[in-house]
């Protein structure tokens, strides 16, 4: 299918009962549930690091959605979306100081929206600029925004903070339900509950003639002129939009962690939102969900594990730019015509069939990897190299040889299967085309 | 007077060096629409090369075979990574070369190490030129303008004056033609990714020792480049060399006058003393915002004229 | 690395099936730095110190008959990273946490640590400063949990100025355009008010941090100012090719600065630096054999045999070794009772110099060295065949500077 049909069938309207809409509600009681599989019955609390990773995440899921409002819908390349998110921030942590001095007495339900407001107003204020271009002249008048926004946060003390940033305390007393937000468990149900809103929220305005006419903009600009309506207001209109929930992800990331600073604002923070949505795939709308996931498990747990965390990362990103372009939902939702013609079975045995060479390929890889990444920077840094318990000596041939080894054979292998999988693949593919034609 | 001459200089000498760093990317960026991000990396991999070769050959081996390296780099790269991922868009092609940054970046924390490497300037080449009010000119700034001009001349002529250039700029416009008459436009793709490389590699081997040489190195010159490239325009060199003499005097100007938007204002009314946000903003001198000058022009003339200053193409 | 494979799991594990973890038999520390990406340098040198530092303390005995062991976290210089690192470290009970880089990740830290303490008073965590220099961190913005090893912006300044020749005249100040550096400004500013009023400040510069690439027009303005010595702060690149610019300009300056020493600092400057390079530094390796030490110096050439970059930090040794007499003297590492003990600690360094952890602001005393770059020295730095030499030595009682911090303490 092609990249606007495939977006087109995404956005379809879902039936009420249909099997989407329970793949969204298990979606949201996993959310729920999800801090309890990591409870610690001897001291009778949650694991602080999951919740706290758990809460990164919703905040993520939120701000790549609201990314992939600019480039998967209206196929905006933004270099600047974490200003909105970081501004966000920054007016919500004053309103917890605020909140908590008496001169802004609202609960702490309601802040994130403030967060929210704050970002659509600064979108207001730089889209009006950016979005009378597309494509690469917004690209780069987002670069230079995004520049200016992250040293002009550091040089304004009295807003920004300098590099210690600002810090407030979200045990403001003033709550709809009478939580204290002193732990992070309440704080990461606070993160489901708006993250809830802003999914149902951008899926809400994905079904709008705004949401369409983002699509069409995005396809064929001159054409979606013919329509009548001004492509600049669209993407003035949606570029303002993703402002408006970029700042609620700033909002709850200042309730979150207390604390707001520069790099919230930073380029860095803008490439993993573009990382993220285009991970997970831009083309489905729940596509940024998956890769906001995938992503901070990637930053905030690989890199427990491995300082070179980067290096998967980057070799990750040019996997799936040049192999699956359309991301992970995107491979999933291309499955739909086959699951729904009942041929998923025949995928059952290839999918196996490249999964291990794929498997030891990947762990070839990441041995090797680790191994030199050990032998030049962490022998030095006084680490031992242990794999299950068992010390690794890498002046021996064999952890290298077995490296070296999965890497090439899980690779050759891989190549064979991955040619045996496109063949059935494009069988099935053709017998549904078929159908198609015959009905 | 003297500090107008001196800042003349030292702009000319800094903006030679955007120029250089620039020249490669305008090409790639004109030729072929791809926003090169690992530009500023293949700059790093050829200072970390001329250390490398100038310590147990020379300096000028380092001189020519640092950017033959980096050339032959860049073309593994095209051939092998950009040219699959061609079909899947501008997007893909950019994320592309995100994903060789951190990979390049990590890679050379791992071969050279975290330190930053003492690659210093040639001891022939280490003399003052002349004196100017008194300051020092050094002659390495006079070779690094020379071989900056010699850059120039050289791509301008190449695309101008030979027949592959002519091919080059057909093939810019109108690829389909230029393979249909029988010329391999594929072949010519990675011919002038490969080229772009190797001047990145040559800024290398040049600002490798005026600068400083370690792991950062590619952070610190990346998105100044884009600017550069962009305000200039696309399609255009000589819009890039304009584009880089105005970004280096802008900046260098800028540090030398103090003034601030209250100094502006000074003439007409004093603006009080205001410990606030806008206090902060009114009483920012300009040579502490000059880096920030080149992003504000940038989003200026993308504003007003979005093909850059000398742009043939749009963007 | 993948050491940590194992104890995530584990952890998984234990907390999904509820189970106690085994007793260790190692007092952890928890060390969040960034370990990655283009900051991962100042990372790396400080776990490399680290490692040697942990093998000396452990063979002094450690304390309570265990040994010290770091459990290191990459905060890749993003507080929010940081304080996830904290979150898993008191997951494990580690009731310390170590953090040298970065003063963004040092105020989320100082405010992380107040508040998990103040929220879980069964679960609470001292704050180890290794390295974060802003004053601030030990005066308004002071916290019983938070303890600074390091001489912070007002002791260096101090022992700078004290390190100025007799006959200076006039200096010029440029420093980064951060809260360190505009600290670094200010002190310096105080400090050469106080004790050396005759010297005239004729000009100051705050440059953008990392963003100049050209050095020309600052140094044309130097020069104009006719300044004999340059104060800065800067490090890295812009100490680097700021010192290129007027070497090359053929400007005959002193270079006053507070990070020279830093690793990578003499590599960058090489043979420029020779006599005109000055710096503040905990140590550097010379100072044994100055003061004729031979313990020192055998703690320096060891290792120097398996390292190509400077041993400076003693101030992490100092940190160590209080930590280890704290934790004695309480009996326990209960955060509370080593917080209580680490008060007032005062521990020597193989050359028998003070270091005393304060208790009105909890920064500790250190000596410090205003030290000069020159080839006649009997260990060089980073191979570059220059080394420092000791001008001036200053106390660490002689660096008591008075402090606004009004702490507010723990009852129980």
């Amino acid at each position: 299918m092609s990249d606007a049909a495939r977006s087109i069938s995404a956005a379809k309207p879902r039936r009420a009962g249909s099997a989407m809409t329970w793949l969204w509600v298990l979606g949201l009681v996993l959310a729920i549930a999800l801090p309890w599989f990591f409870y610690d019955l001897a001291k009778a609390r949650h694991s602080g690091f999951m919740v706290s990773m758990f809460s990164q995440a919703g905040m993520m899921i939120i701000f790549a959605l609201s990314y992939n409002m600019l480039m998967g819908q209206a196929g905006l390349l933004s270099f600047c979306h974490a200003v909105f998110f970081g501004f966000g921030g920054y007016v919500c942590i004053h309103a917890l100081t605020g909140a908590s001095n008496g001169a802004f007495p609202v609960p702490m339900e309601v802040m994130p929206l403030f967060g929210g407001l704050a970002g659509m107003a600064l979108a207001i204020v730089f889209g009006f600029m950016a979005t009378k271009q597309r494509a690469t002249a917004f690209a780069m008048i987002t670069l230079g925004i995004g520049e200016l926004m992250a040293t002009a946060a550091l040089m304004f003390h009295h807003f920004f903070g300098g590099e210690g940033g600002i810090t407030s305390d979200r045990m403001i007393d003033r709550s709809l339900f009478g939580l204290s937000y002193g732990q992070s468990i309440e704080v990461y149900y606070l993160i489901v509950f708006w993250t809830m809103l802003s999914v149902i929220g951008m899926f809400f305005l994905t079904q709008t003639p705004l949401g369409r006419m983002a699509n069409a903009c995005r396809d064929n600009f001159e054409r979606a002129q013919f329509v009548g309506y001004d492509p600049k207001i669209v993407r003035f209109i949606q570029f303002s939009l993703s402002g408006l929930f970029a700042g609620i992800g700033g909002a709850l990331y200042a309730i979150s962690y207390e604390i707001v600073t520069f790099d919230s604002m930073a380029g860095p923070l803008s490439a993993n939102a573009l990382l993220m949505a285009y991970i997970g795939g831009s083309t489905v709308f729940a596509g940024p969900i998956l890769g906001a996931v995938l992503i901070t498990l990637l930053q905030s747990g690989v890199s427990l594990l491995s300082n070179s965390w980067l290096v998967y990362v980057g070799v990750l990103f040019i996997t799936m730019v040049t192999f699956v372009p359309e991301g992970i939902a995107g491979i999933i939702m291309s499955h739909g015509p086959i699951r729904k013609a009942g041929k998923l079975g025949r995928l059952a045995v290839p999918y196996v069939r490249i999964l291990v060479p794929g498997l030891i390929m990947v762990l070839g890889f990441v041995c090797l990897v680790e191994l030199v990444s050990f032998q030049t920077i962490g022998a030095a840094q006084g680490k031992k190299l242990v794999l299950f318990g068992n010390p690794i000596d890498i002046a021996s041939n064999i952890p290298w040889a077995i490296a070296i080894g999965g890497l090439i054979i899980g690779g050759i292998w891989l190549r064979f299967e991955a040619v045996a999988f496109g063949r059935v693949w494009d069988e099935i593919t053709a017998e549904l085309k078929r159908v198609e034609a015959r009905t | 007077m003297e500090i107008i001459l001196v800042s003349l200089l030292n702009g000319l000498v800094y903006g030679m060096l955007l120029f250089m760093l620039a020249s490669g990317l305008t090409l790639i960026f004109s030729m072929m629409g791809v926003l090169n991000f690992a530009h500023a990396s293949i700059y790093m991999i050829g200072a970390y090369l001329a250390f490398e070769i100038s310590r147990s050959v020379g300096f000028l081996p380092a001189l020519i075979l640092a950017p033959i390296l980096c050339g032959a780099i860049g073309a593994a790269i095209e051939i092998w990574g950009l040219r699959r991922v061609h079909h899947n868009g501008h997007i893909a092609e950019l994320l592309f070369t995100f994903g060789l940054v951190f990979i390049i970046q990590r890679g050379v924390q791992m071969i050279w190490g975290m330190l930053p490497m003492p690659y210093r300037v040639p001891p022939s080449l280490d003399f003052p030129l002349f004196t100017l009010y008194g300051a020092n000119f050094p002659a390495y700034r006079g070779f690094m303008l020379l071989i900056s001009a010699a850059m120039l001349l050289a791509i301008w002529l190449l695309l101008k004056k030979t027949r592959v250039g002519l091919i080059i700029q057909a093939a810019l416009t109108h690829p389909n033609m230029v393979s249909s008459l029988g010329h391999n436009v594929p072949m010519v793709f990675t011919g002038v990714f490969a080229g772009g490389c190797a001047l990145a590699g040559l800024a290398g081997v040049i600002g490798g020792n005026y600068l400083t040489t370690e792991s950062s190195m590619a952070d610190a010159m990346g998105p100044i480049v884009f600017v550069v490239v962009v305000f200039g325009g696309l399609g255009s060199l000589a819009g890039c060399f304009i584009a880089s003499i105005i970004m280096g005097m802008i900046q260098t100007f800028a540090v030398v006058f103090d003034y601030t938007i209250a100094d502006m204002f000074s003439p007409f009314f004093k603006i009080p003393e205001m410990d606030t946000l806008l206090g902060e903003i009114l009483t920012v001198p300009m040579s502490r915002i000059g880096p920030l000058l080149p992003y504000a022009m940038m989003i200026l003339i993308l504003l007003i004229r979005p093909r850059g200053l000398l742009g043939t193409r749009d963007t | 690395m993948l050491k940590r494979l194992l104890s995530v799991i584990s952890l998984v594990l234990a907390a999904c099936l509820g189970q106690a973890q085994a007793a260790d038999e190692t007092i952890k520390i928890g060390y969040v730095d960034p370990l990655s990406g283009t900051f991962a340098q100042q990372g790396d040198a400080s776990l490399k110190h680290f490692a040697y530092l942990f093998d000396r303390i452990n063979a002094e005995g450690g304390a309570l008959g265990k040994k010290f062991e770091i459990v290191p976290y990459d905060s890749k210089l993003q507080p929010a990273e940081a304080l996830i690192a904290l979150k898993s470290i008191t997951d494990q009970n580690i009731p310390f946490i170590m953090h040298c880089a970065g003063s963004n990740v040092a105020a989320a830290l100082i405010d992380g640590v107040s508040k998990h303490n103040a929220r879980n008073p069964t679960n609470r965590v001292i704050y180890l400063n290794c390295g974060a220099l802003a004053s601030d961190l030990t005066n308004e913005q002071c916290d019983f949990w938070h303890f600074r090893f390091d001489a912070n912006t007002g002791m260096r300044a101090e022992t700078l100025v004290r390190g100025l020749p007799q006959t200076l005249q006039s200096v010029y100040l440029v420093n980064q355009d951060y809260l360190f550096g505009q600290t670094l400004q200010k002190e310096t500013k105080l400090y050469l008010g106080k004790l050396r009023p005759d010297i005239k400040i004729v000009g100051e510069e705050l440059i953008p941090l990392g963003r100049v690439k050209d050095f020309s027009p600052y140094i044309t303005k130097v020069k104009a100012s006719g300044a004999q010595v340059l104060i800065t702060g800067n490090w890295g690149p812009d100490l680097n090719l700021m010192m290129k610019a007027s070497v090359e300009a053929g400007l005959d300056l002193a270079y006053y600065t507070y990070l020279a020493h830093v690793v990578g600092g003499p590599t960058s400057v090489g043979a420029m630096g020779e006599n005109r390079l000055f710096t503040v530094t905990e140590f550097h390796p010379n100072v044994p054999s100055e003061q004729k030490s031979a313990e020192g110096e055998a703690f320096v050439a060891n290792w120097r045999k398996s390292h190509d970059f400077d041993l400076f930090q003693m101030n992490n040794y100092a940190l160590l070794k209080m930590l280890a007499a704290a934790i004695n003297q309480a009996g326990s590492t209960d955060a509370l009772k080593v917080a209580l003990a680490l008060e007032g600690q005062t521990v020597k360094d193989m050359m028998g110099h003070n270091y005393i952890m304060r208790k009105e602001d909890h920064q500790m005393l250190e000596p410090l060295y205003a030290a000069q770059f020159v080839k006649d020295v009997k260990y060089d730095s980073e191979k570059t065949g220059f080394g420092w030499k000791t001008v001036t030595a200053v106390e660490a009682e002689n660096l008591a500077q008075p402090t606004v911090c009004k702490m507010k303490r723990p009852a129980s």
